[in-house]
């Protein structure tokens, strides 16, 4: 059994997403005992199992040292997670869903498998340290073609379009606790392959590498978030808004690839590292987006926005948690979300700077595709949230919706007081993470021109810039309260009267603006994307009488439509066909067996 | 450092003092030019003293996001403006750059935007999801100009960007790209039209229906500050001055107000003599901004 040894790995990578993997759980922890009050009590033994399994299989993959370990871990974190989702399995969305994640993760893990056996020819075991070695030795071709394949697999399990299906139906259908750690966490595991097998194994040595995942990852956010805009459905809204911050993130990966090809070391390792900070924040607003979410749902039963509203004043400290984390993801200061993004456009600006030319325009058009996503996500959240929680309830469940118990506000204020934590100690952060991503580029960063003290954030490629968010935070909650004292000081007692309603009658929610209609400018604008169509149904009792008016609205799922059910009906076509062969008369079976005899006998001869 | 202070508070204090004034400008001359007399461009100061001293009617639907939006927009207004060198370039570093500027406007925008849909009218909702599906068409076009600026300065940093520069072909086509990006910002025709209160057309004003008295003061306030500082970063792209000095602050001061006085003239003859676009054909007229863009680009990229 030489080929197993040494089993685990504690480099400084491994042990970042160790600590993204912690940070997550925990709360998640404490929120599942709220969450699963009400649950027959074999279920929850069953769920706190498969929890347990779920955690630690993850912490595996990102520690083993050893390549069939990891897709042992792999496999095992792909199973419990496909358990999980099926964990409501008196759904039947939940079974749909189940199937289409473990058929597309299956997908995934074969093409992770190819890589690995190509890997293994050259270096004869399954060591990362003989896979480093065999790294350099392959030819060109056979290198590309494990990047390809470790780029499909990966991409698969982090939901980069257009392998990004199973997610939309996979992490909402989940219980709540296990939404927040599959995107939170798990999908960040695909990430973390990538870089330790593109970038620490295999080298990123060739510039069309990090160019592809930056066009990709560019892809994956603008689709990511587009859909997500169109959603309403809240679950899936925040799981189609991780596609778009997994895009993000690979830009940074990506990016850093790239510079790295181009002999820019630092700036590799400033790519990289924001990459790996906007990483531990998405998995930590996306966690408390999740859980936020899952309030809502054990609260009103219904994750529909179109029958949610008003929910501020009923949920007050849920309420306050998802702005947070929607503040976050919109990447507003000085919440860890804005700096995050601040870095790894300033990569994109430095990278610009230094390259000039084309690869200059190419950087320019990927951070104009990112600034884009990034404005569209914050307009996604202002739906979000101000359609759930604002105004007027739309529906009876909304009105009767009560605040959820307080363990389930401990797990989310936790990660609510993350959130702000990691804006404010981004100096620190940067610090550490700049570690993280020089010893995953091996590139030696002591005279690396970033001043990363505590405080400030300066990436002094570019000169005299520089961010300090504790400084900013500051300034804003001082001229906020100038402000606030400007709108309150000796001000006469505001009366409270009704919503202007043009002076016809008074509004109630029908009047309120839908989450489609936030979303219909969108919908427009983009429509060469998202191919919207239209039903609409006159029920009438005669022709001249019509009683009701039936309107629906959809979006053209496109990667379904042209890509995905044309492939499963090729499938299903071919599985028919070889049907035929199986007609179950044994004379028939006999007869293939003895003509694979005579076939194998011929090829043994003749070679 | 305690001169410098001093002054910067001083520049502070004129340009804000100053921000409403604009807005009065543009108004008077909109009216002269459209043969009226118009109201007297101190306008905007009755205004807000007016709306300052009235009582607030709050709607029975709002919560505390509909109380504190003002309070948000301002803070991100005010901070932005103290970024912006009038007779001095402001020494703060850490308070960010041109990019951080992006995110901190987007900070008050986000407020806005909830504090509109919390009245639960439609009005609201419709403002504040056009205003929203704007801002994010004009964001790739801003995202451009910030890049062609920081590729011609080697900085994203305001106080690189705030000084003398030659003026190449690049900072001629980033500005034309910042000024519809302005229009679109600032809620100008023919992207929206601060003078009309129709359903149709409104959008920043659908987002403040609700808001009266003190708010509605503070929320116009914000407008004009937000207003000046789009103005001076045009200006200073295409008429830039040299690192302003201290002993000479009336000077630059007069440069500063005369910079901003021709982009505010370009304004007012654009709105009276375009008419208000579809809302869906602003999305042409930012999409030419992002052409532009990509030119300023190309022309910053390769030195010219």
């Amino acid at each position: 059994m030489g080929f197993l040894h040494p089993l685990f790995l504690l480099d400084p990578l491994s042990l970042f997403f160790l600590f993204v993997i912690a940070v997550i759980s925990l709360p998640v922890c404490v929120y599942s005992l709220g969450y699963l009050q009400g649950t027959p009590s074999r279920k929850t033994l069953l769920f706190w199992a498969l929890l347990a399994a779920f955690i630690a299989s993850m912490a595996f993959v990102v520690t083993v040292s050893n390549a069939f370990f990891f897709l042992v871990a792999w496999e095992i974190m792909s199973l419990v997670s496909f358990f999980l989702v099926v964990f409501d399995s008196e759904h039947e969305k939940s079974v749909k869903a189940g199937i289409i994640y473990a058929v597309m993760t299956h997908i995934g893990t074969a093409f992770l498998v190819a890589a690995f056996l190509i890997f293994y020819r050259y270096a004869g075991s399954f060591d990362f340290q003989d896979f480093r070695q065999a790294g350099l030795l392959m030819p060109s071709s056979d290198r590309n073609a494990v990047f390809l394949l470790l780029l499909a697999g990966f991409g698969t399990k982090a939901g980069i379009v257009p392998l990004h299906v199973w997610l939309p139906y996979a992490h909402p259908q989940a219980p709540s606790p296990i939404s927040s750690l599959m995107s939170g966490v798990m999908i960040k595991t695909a990430v973390y392959g990538l870089i330790r097998f593109v970038i620490f194994i295999l080298g990123a040595q060739v510039s069309w590498w990090g160019g592809l995942v930056v066009v990709l990852a560019g892809i994956s956010c603008l689709v990511g978030v587009l859909y997500a805009l169109m959603e309403h459905d809240i679950k899936r809204l925040l799981a189609f808004c991780s596609v778009e911050n997994i895009g993000i993130i690979l830009m940074g990966v990506g990016l850093s690839m790239f510079f790295f090809s181009l002999q820019m070391p630092f700036l590799a390792v400033f790519a990289l590292l924001a990459g790996l900070y906007h990483l531990v924040n998405h998995a930590i607003f996306k966690g408390l987006l999740f859980m936020a979410a899952g309030s809502v749902y054990k609260a009103t039963g219904t994750r529909d926005m179109e029958k949610l509203g008003g929910l501020i004043k009923k949920m007050p400290q849920t309420a306050a948690y998802f702005l947070v984390g929607a503040m976050a993801i919109s990447a507003l200061p000085p919440l860890c979300g804005f700096v995050s993004e601040w870095l790894t456009l300033q990569a994109f600006v430095m990278g610009s700077i230094q390259l000039r030319g084309g690869a200059g325009l190419f950087l320019g058009i990927c951070a104009a595709a990112f600034a884009l996503a990034g404005s569209l996500a914050a307009a996604c959240f202002v739906k979000a949230f101000g359609v759930t929680f604002l105004a007027l309830p739309r529906s009876r469940h909304a009105e009767c919706a009560g605040e959820v118990p307080l363990s389930m506000r401990m797990g989310m204020g936790f990660l609510a007081f993350l959130t702000v934590a990691f804006g404010l100690a981004s100096g620190f952060i940067v610090k550490v993470l700049s570690g993280v991503s020089s010893q995953a580029l091996r590139v030696d960063i002591s005279g690396m021109r970033f001043s990363l003290n505590a405080v400030t954030l300066a990436p002094s490629l570019a000169r005299g810039v520089s961010l300090s968010v504790p400084f900013l935070a500051g300034t804003l909650s001082v001229l906020g309260l100038g402000a606030w004292a400007l709108l309150r000081l000796k001000a006469k007692r505001p009366v409270r009267y009704r919503t202007w309603d043009c002076g016809y009658y008074k509004l109630d929610s029908r009047n309120e603006y839908t989450a489609k209609a936030f979303s219909k400018p969108f919908r427009v604008a983009f429509s060469f994307f998202l191919r919207p169509y239209r039903r609409t149904q006159k029920i009438r009792e005669s022709f001249y009488h019509v009683t009701s008016f039936a309107y629906e609205t959809q979006t053209t799922p496109v990667f379904n439509k042209y890509f995905y059910q044309p492939l499963l009906g090729l499938v299903l076509r071919s599985a028919k066909f070889m049907r035929r062969m199986q007609p179950g008369s044994i004379h028939l079976y006999l007869g293939y067996i003895f003509v694979t005899v005579l076939v194998l006998i011929l090829f043994l001869k003749a070679f | 450092m305690k001169p410098s202070v001093l002054l910067m508070t001083g520049q502070w204090i004129f340009f804000l003092a100053a921000a409403p004034f604009v807005s009065g400008l543009i108004a008077w001359m909109k009216n002269r030019l459209r043969m009226r007399r118009g109201q007297s461009v101190f306008q905007p100061y009755h205004n807000l003293a007016k709306l300052f001293s009235k009582r607030e009617v709050f709607s029975e639907t709002t919560s505390w996001i509909f109380c504190f939006a003002p309070a948000a927009v301002m803070a991100s207004a005010l901070s932005v403006s103290l970024l912006v060198p009038v007779f001095m370039a402001p020494e703060l570093p850490g308070l960010g750059d041109f990019l951080a500027l992006i995110f901190i406007f987007a900070l008050g925008r986000f407020f806005l935007a909830l504090a509109a849909l919390d009245s639960g009218s439609a009005f609201g909702g419709m403002g504040s999801s056009r205003e929203m599906f704007i801002s994010s068409l004009a964001e790739p076009a801003l995202c451009l100009v910030v890049f062609s600026v920081a590729v011609s300065f080697s900085s994203t940093s305001l106080a690189a960007f705030s000084g003398l520069h030659p003026v190449g072909v690049s900072s001629v086509v980033a500005s034309a790209a910042l000024f519809l990006v302005m229009l679109a910002e600032t809620s100008r025709v023919p992207v929206d039209n601060q003078e009309t209160h129709l359903e149709l057309t409104m959008v920043h004003e659908a987002m403040v229906l609700e808001y009266s008295g003190r708010s509605l003061a503070v929320l116009e306030m914000s407008s004009h500050i937000k207003q000046m500082v789009w103005f001076f970063l045009i200006a200073q792209l295409i008429f830039p001055i040299g690192a302003p000095f201290a002993d000479g602050f009336l000077m630059w001061s007069a440069w500063f107000v005369a910079r901003v006085l021709v982009i505010a003239a370009a304004v007012a003859i654009l709105e009276v003599s375009v008419a208000k676009m579809r809302l869906f054909r602003v999305g042409d007229l930012l999409g030419f901004a992002f052409v532009l863009g990509v030119i300023a680009l190309v022309c910053a990229l390769k030195g010219v």
